[in-house]
């Protein structure tokens, strides 16, 4: 378990296929290290969500070897998985906001379903929410907020609980580019206070103004490893 | 350890709290399933409740019957004066009458209708009877028993317990009483069905919700959890509505009873639930909507997963 301590993410020759589809991820291999961000990118159906399913434990790899926060995936029991996720925080792509309640109740769900005291959610639904700029529209329901904002809800509810680990699913998929940035620097500050981030996304101009490691899936396969490459050149 | 415990405390305080919220939200949908839960438990508990009323009214009546001892022929009148007087004595018994044989003979003319043809007969076939009427608190065994230490005196030549009429109603009660039950299993089932119903309807429209507290780290049984609060909360609205039920039904009838009562003059009158049939009431309600909420709610969970 020596190498848990140091990596985050361990995937040794992954494989991931569908029921009756091909292989949605092909031997994927690499590691990431506590406290490091990269990005995943490619083409769309390269696998990139597949690979955020996978270490989410929404999907279960086929063959091969992830270990996630020092936590083999293939083993980990099915009543366990909620301990494993409470380290987790997941942005959607489509958000998954509940829209019968108010911004603040939203932010608050990672804290109620771990029982955290009533004085201590407030406190830290409301930073998390100042973070991301939201704090007057905490009594509105997100229903009226725009898809940016929504979008900012959901990351103050991925964040609000302090995860090891923040996973982001074209985090910027739906906003233009200014906001793009104010998200970029959102995910730039949380991994400066120690979180380890990896965000999928397709939109470049981020990964090139982020200077981050790149994993690049093509077709399933890890066909670019900018982290690899960095190391060759030396 | 106390930590713990709070915490556990404030999070079911929490939950229930939400468990009222989402009722109120959807009140008709609510009261409907309340409603058919207090009628279909109305059936068993209102059965009960006339079975018990008649066992409370029967219970005065002769439980012991009444024994006939036919007396020896030869016996003296003297004798079986003193047999009677010695009977009298016995705890058991209540009541002895005497019938002679003239009397027994006059009687039988009378009620027969084949008085002329005893007029044939030189001598009175009939023997003298002694009636013996038991206390009330005799059960039927205790009678059965009386009539053994009876027929042990030498004067009587044989004796018999008439315990019918009593036994029949008493048997048809106890059959009652267990149709009670089986049709309260049988309801049960039915209460049972309907709370699963409504949770499940619950579960399918919060699936969002659901998936999303999954993904969020939320266990089986914190997720459970408020469809089982809301499933106890509509079996003891049920059953509170069942007692409603009855209370206004025994409302209704109780005006005819007395004067039905009256006319007997007589004191009946319709007992309701008592304090502690009325909590086992409510306690079956919260029991019925935990198990049905249980059953679905664990089914339909398993289903939802996130993708």
């Amino acid at each position: 378990m020596f190498a848990s301590a140091v990596h985050m993410i361990e995937f040794h020759h992954v494989f991931k296929r569908y029921p009756g589809e091909y292989d949605a991820l092909k031997n994927v291999s690499f590691k990431m290290e506590r406290g490091e961000m990269a990005f995943v990118t490619g083409h769309s159906g390269a696998g990139k969500t597949t690979l955020l399913k996978l270490i989410s434990l929404i999907e279960r790899p086929t063959r091969g070897q992830a270990i996630v926060n020092g936590k083999n995936l293939a083993k980990l029991a099915a009543r366990r998985v909620p301990y494993f996720r409470r380290e987790l925080g997941i942005v959607f792509q489509n958000f998954k906001l509940l829209f019968d309640r108010s911004v603040y109740d939203n932010v608050a769900l990672p804290l109620i379903v771990t029982g955290v005291e009533a004085r201590e959610v407030g406190k830290r639904v409301r930073a998390a929410l100042d973070k991301v700029g939201l704090l007057p529209k905490e009594r509105l329901n997100p229903v009226v907020l725009s898809g940016g904002e929504q979008q900012r809800v959901g990351i103050a509810r991925a964040i609000v609980h302090r995860p090891a680990l923040l996973l982001a699913d074209e985090p910027t998929g739906n906003v233009d580019i200014v906001l793009a940035e104010g998200i970029l620097d959102l995910f730039l500050d949380f991994n400066n206070h120690g979180v380890t981030v990896l965000i999928a996304t397709h939109d470049q101009r981020l990964i090139n103004r982020a200077h981050k490691r790149m994993l690049v899936l093509t077709h399933g396969e890890i066909a670019h490893d900018s982290a690899e490459s960095a190391q060759a050149a030396q | 350890m106390i930590q713990v415990l709070k915490r556990y405390g404030r999070h079911h305080r929490h939950v229930l709290a939400a468990t009222l919220v989402q009722l109120a939200r959807a009140p008709l949908a609510s009261a409907m399933t309340i409603a058919a839960i207090g009628i279909t438990l109305a059936l068993p508990t209102g059965l009960y409740l006339v079975i018990d009323n008649l066992q409370r009214v029967s219970r005065g009546w002769d439980t012991g019957g009444q024994i006939s001892l036919f007396l020896k022929r030869d016996a003296t009148e003297a004798a079986i004066d003193k047999l009677a007087e010695r009977i009298r004595r016995v705890r058991a018994v209540a009541r002895v009458e005497v019938v002679s044989r003239a009397q027994a003979l006059a009687e039988f003319k009378r009620m027969s209708g084949f008085g002329d043809a005893l007029n044939v007969l030189d001598r009175n076939p009939l023997p003298a009877v002694l009636v013996v009427h038991p206390t009330s608190k005799l059960s039927a065994e205790g009678s059965r028993s009386l009539l053994q230490d009876l027929r042990g005196y030498d004067l009587v030549e044989s004796a018999q317990l008439d315990l019918e009429w009593v036994q029949r109603l008493y048997a048809l009660l106890g059959l009652a009483e267990r149709a009670v039950w089986a049709l309260g299993a049988l309801l049960s089932l039915a209460v049972l069905l309907t709370v699963g119903n409504t949770i499940r309807l619950a579960v399918s429209n919060r699936r969002d919700e659901i998936e999303v507290m999954k993904l969020m780290g939320g266990t089986d049984a914190f997720i459970r959890r408020p469809f089982l609060y809301s499933g106890v909360i509509h079996g003891v609205l049920g059953a509170a509505v069942t007692w409603l039920i009855l209370a206004v039904i025994q409302w209704f009838l109780s005006d005819s009873v007395s004067e039905l009562a009256w006319s007997y003059d007589s004191e009946l009158r319709i007992e309701g639930l008592t304090v502690s049939a009325s909590v086992a009431l409510l306690v079956v309600g919260a029991f019925l909507g935990w198990v049905g909420s249980r059953l679905t709610v664990s089914r339909h969970l398993r289903a939802i997963e996130p993708t």
